[in-house]
């Protein structure tokens, strides 16, 4: 028999981003919240300690931060034809574990998705004609970027963002993102100091006729009070940022902008080390009940909860609603029901390594987003019509560390041991750099998230089971990207230039990126999404499910940004709204 | 931490600093009339605790923790392939990699603690990664005492340590092509075991001092890697400039 406990008005799973936005919003709004979190307390101070973080091989390479495997693992396959087996450890992509989640060792590349991201099916149907869509299953969002533009302004001032606004209340902005959505002001600091590469990059975009610009970063140019009075410090441009805890205080991860205030309340508690098993519901089937959680002892209880918000990793979040029987699970043969439909990624390749005799880079001075970028070949800010594809990437170049076990490019056909290896190393560490895209990822039928028939957790689980390719589509978009990453490439007149190409078979040892979305999808229609367009399940109406899972296709720029508007979007829906009268906030 | 790496204190010390900072945290948090730690039930964690961090320690050079003395021979021969020793560096074994790997095999990493071990073991695609049943310590213990078998057969009974450079050289590249084929397991194959070893020694040369190689810090040396170093604000916006200062590493050394 579990151990059944007080009841709460909230209880979060999971204390990443997301939760310790909703934490903070509705302890605010005098809620008494609980957080159950299944990793480790973590703060600055204990864990991300100055004196030990700068170590490539504990941190980045034995990935000490990191979800282990051994506690929860996923299989993967690329198509239905082939068994998936287990990632027995991550690589493709590194979930986080513990308080602060994923937002912890995070870049801190601080985006907004474009206004088009978010209608995309019938932006892309109006403009082009069904046609040209019809190999894809894409969805629109249910939301646009005009309604939460003030949600992702109020992540940007919580995290300090640097940047350069490109448009402002409809206003161009000089040296922004001529491209981007119109935003009510400026970033809260001004853009970080420029590296070599990115200066290089900025001028030989511009001489191209694009518009690059910095990234925004959430790592800080400068000191900062959050609006929450949480100071922070500037970066110091450290190289150990992505994969790190920040041990200056200057990149935006919960615990530098949140819970030091969150955790002083008293009515917000955390409890870690505490692994929820599942949700249960009323008997009727409509209201979530509790969730059962094994303590850190392995003590087996049940806490009740009024509201019921999930907030772990995206593919976590679509495991334990499939776990607790939520939701009609999708089925790739029919493209009918909505429990891990629309399972998208990033789509990579296509980049190029440009090395130089007489540049030096100091590529040991980065930040997690110390980048430049050109969006005039992202989204559909080029026109489509006699192309063969949709979606496009963001082009960057930028340096977020030179870390020399795995960052030690040497050129082609150069020995991988041995005396000559050792010489091209030395005489090329450095004098480097690389143009990048990053590229939008959409949805096919055949893409999905379900639960594996064979491997189980340490509980006796099922794992996730996630069957993934490229679609052939954001293949041709990547490629295209890719020629005009080397235009730019070769008009630095590099010594030697590599180019890659984007392929078929995801493969899940090589890192590429922790951006997995959908398989908890929002929209407007219950038929092909989970949540509403306030991240409320359709099926149990005191159930939000927060986080990239709601995506329905993946944009080409990172996610956090909007995973954490739609935390704020979410929050004020609950607070304004369903606080006043619990129930469906959009009628089924 | 000696960030400057011009006072040379002692890391100990360092620690100790780090422990006064933090206490001095947690005590403005006790002052009487602050708000309370939301946390109220037992058994949970404390948020912030004092003497709650988990400096890496050091290896002690000394001795060997895993391999065997025939494996040391055969390990320390390997990664001065890898690694010779010439104008650039010392060579891997003077670098400390062999003890690096000893010491990585005798722990987490040797034992795959971190890792989902659960059966069943099924032969899988190249894009589902290592899906055999050995970790990284069986694999080195079997991938050795195979290659010492291949070795004795091919060259009239010798051991890999006593072949010519050349010799060795012709060794490790068969195994790297794939012409060598070993008896090992499968899942496991005996390209798989060139890349391990390759891959770790290229960790220990490139790791941080504190774990057994890069002794020195002369891998840091030879590339121009400035280590544990923390700030680089006055330098980001000097472009095409060399950096003017040599490595530090975590527990102190500078050069």
């Amino acid at each position: 028999m579990a151990k059944l406990l007080p009841r709460k008005d909230v209880v979060i799973m999971g204390l990443g981003w997301t939760g310790s936005i909703l934490g903070q919003e509705l302890t605010a709004a005098g809620l008494d919240v609980l957080a159950i979190e299944r990793g480790p307390w973590r703060d600055t101070a204990n864990d991300f300690n100055i004196g030990y973080m700068p170590d490539e091989l504990r941190y980045a390479i034995r990935k000490d931060l990191f979800l282990k495997p051994a506690d929860e693992a996923m299989t993967m396959r690329n198509n239905v034809s082939q068994t998936a087996l287990p990632m027995r450890d991550y690589g493709s992509f590194l979930p986080g574990a513990g308080v602060g989640g994923a937002g912890v060792h995070w870049n801190g590349q601080c985006w907004r998705y474009d206004p088009s991201d978010f209608i995309a099916k019938s932006h892309l149907t109006q403009r082009y004609g069904a046609r040209k869509i019809a190999e894809l299953q894409l969805q629109d969002w249910g939301v646009t970027f005009d309604e939460i533009e003030h949600c992702y302004d109020r992540y940007e001032y919580l995290c300090g963002t640097s940047g350069k606004a490109g448009v402002i209340k409809g206003q161009v902005q000089q040296g922004g993102n001529p491209f981007e959505g119109s935003r009510s002001r400026e970033y809260p600091n001004p853009p970080l100091k420029r590296p070599y590469c990115a200066s290089l990059f900025e001028e030989a975009a511009r001489n191209l006729g694009l518009h690059p610009f910095p990234t925004p970063a959430a790592n800080l140019s400068r000191p900062y009070v959050n609006p929450l009075g949480v100071a922070m410090g500037e970066c110091t441009y450290c190289g150990y940022c992505e994969r790190f805890g920040c041990a200056n205080y200057s990149k935006s991860t919960p615990q530098t902008t949140i819970l030091p205030v969150l955790i002083r309340k008293r009515n917000f508690e955390v409890r870690t080390e505490c692994e929820v098993m599942k949700i249960n519901l009323h008997p009727d089937g409509k209201t979530a009940k509790s969730v059962t959680y094994l303590d850190e002892k392995g003590v087996e209880c049940e806490q009740p909860g009024d509201l019921i918000l999930l907030c772990g990793y995206g593919l976590m979040n679509v495991r334990m609603l499939f776990l607790s029987g939520i939701g009609k699970p999708y089925d790739p043969k029919t493209g009918q029901g909505t429990l891990g439909r629309n399972y998208c990624y990033q789509t990579g390749g296509g980049g190029a390594t440009l090395y130089f005799d007489d540049k030096r880079f100091n590529p040991f001075m980065g930040a997690g987003a110390l980048i430049s970028s050109a969006h005039d070949f992202n989204g559909d800010n080029f026109d489509h019509a006699h192309l063969d594809f949709v979606g496009g990437a963001s082009i960057s170049s930028g340096q977020t560390n030179g870390r020399p076990i795995s960052g030690r490019p040497t050129p082609p056909g150069t020995p991988r041991w041995g005396s000559q290896w050792k010489a091209a190393t030395a005489a090329t560490y450095g004098h480097v750099m690389s143009i990048g895209g990053s590229g939008s990822s959409y949805a096919i039928r055949g893409n999905y998230l379900d639960l594996d028939p064979t491997y189980t957790d340490r509980h006796g689980r099922p794992l996730l089971r996630i069957t993934f390719d490229f679609p052939d589509n954001d293949i041709r978009m990547q490629n295209w990207v890719g020629a005009q990453v080397e235009k730019i490439a070769r008009s630095l007149n590099p010594k030697i230039l590599t180019t890659g190409k984007a392929s078929k078979g995801w493969n899940a040892v090589p890192y590429q990126s922790t951006h997995n979305t959908g398989g908890a999808v929002m929209g407007a229609d219950p038929k092909t999404s989970v949540v509403n367009r306030y991240l409320q399940s359709w099926d149990v109406s005191n159930l939000f499910v927060l986080g990239a899972s709601a995506f329905p296709q993946n944009a080409a720029v990172n996610p956090t940004g909007t995973v954490c508007a739609l935390a704020y979007w979410a929050a004020e829906a609950i607070r304004d709204r369903y606080i006043k009268s619990p129930g469906a906030l959009v009628p089924a | 931490m000696t960030q400057s790496g011009d006072g040379g204190a002692d890391k100990s010390e360092g620690l100790k600093l780090c422990r006064r900072r933090f206490l001095a945290s947690v005590a403005v948090l006790a002052i009487p009339g602050a708000p309370a730690l939301a946390r109220s039930y037992s058994g949970i964690k404390p948020p912030f605790f004092p003497f709650g961090a988990d400096p890496p320690r050091p290896i002690n050079p000394a001795g060997w923790y895993f391999l065997k003395p025939n494996e040391v021979a055969m390990v320390e021969a390997i990664v001065d392939r890898f690694i010779p020793a010439d104008h650039l560096s010392p060579g891997g074994k003077d670098a400390g990699c062999a003890v690096f790997i000893d010491r990585q095999l005798a722990g987490s990493y040797g034992a795959s603690s971190r890792l989902y071990m659960k059966g069943p073991f099924m032969p899988g695609l190249a894009t589902q990664g290592y899906q055999g049943e050995l970790t990284p310590a069986g694999r080195y213990r079997l991938g050795l005492a195979r290659l010492s078998d291949y070795i004795r057969a091919h060259y009239a009974g010798k051991e890999f340590a006593a072949l010519s450079h050349a010799q060795q050289d012709d060794v490790l590249a068969g195994l790297e092509s794939g012409k060598i084929e070993l008896k090992l397991v499968p899942g496991f194959s005996a390209r798989a075991f060139f890349e391990l070893m390759l891959q770790n020694t290229m960790e220990g040369f490139f790791a941080d001092p504190l774990y057994g190689g890069n002794r020195g810090m002369v891998a840091w040396k030879m590339i121009g890697f400035p280590g544990a170093r923390y700030d680089y604000r006055d330098y980001v916006e000097k472009h095409n400039q060399p950096y003017p200062h040599g490595p530090v590493s975590i527990y102190g050394e500078h050069g």
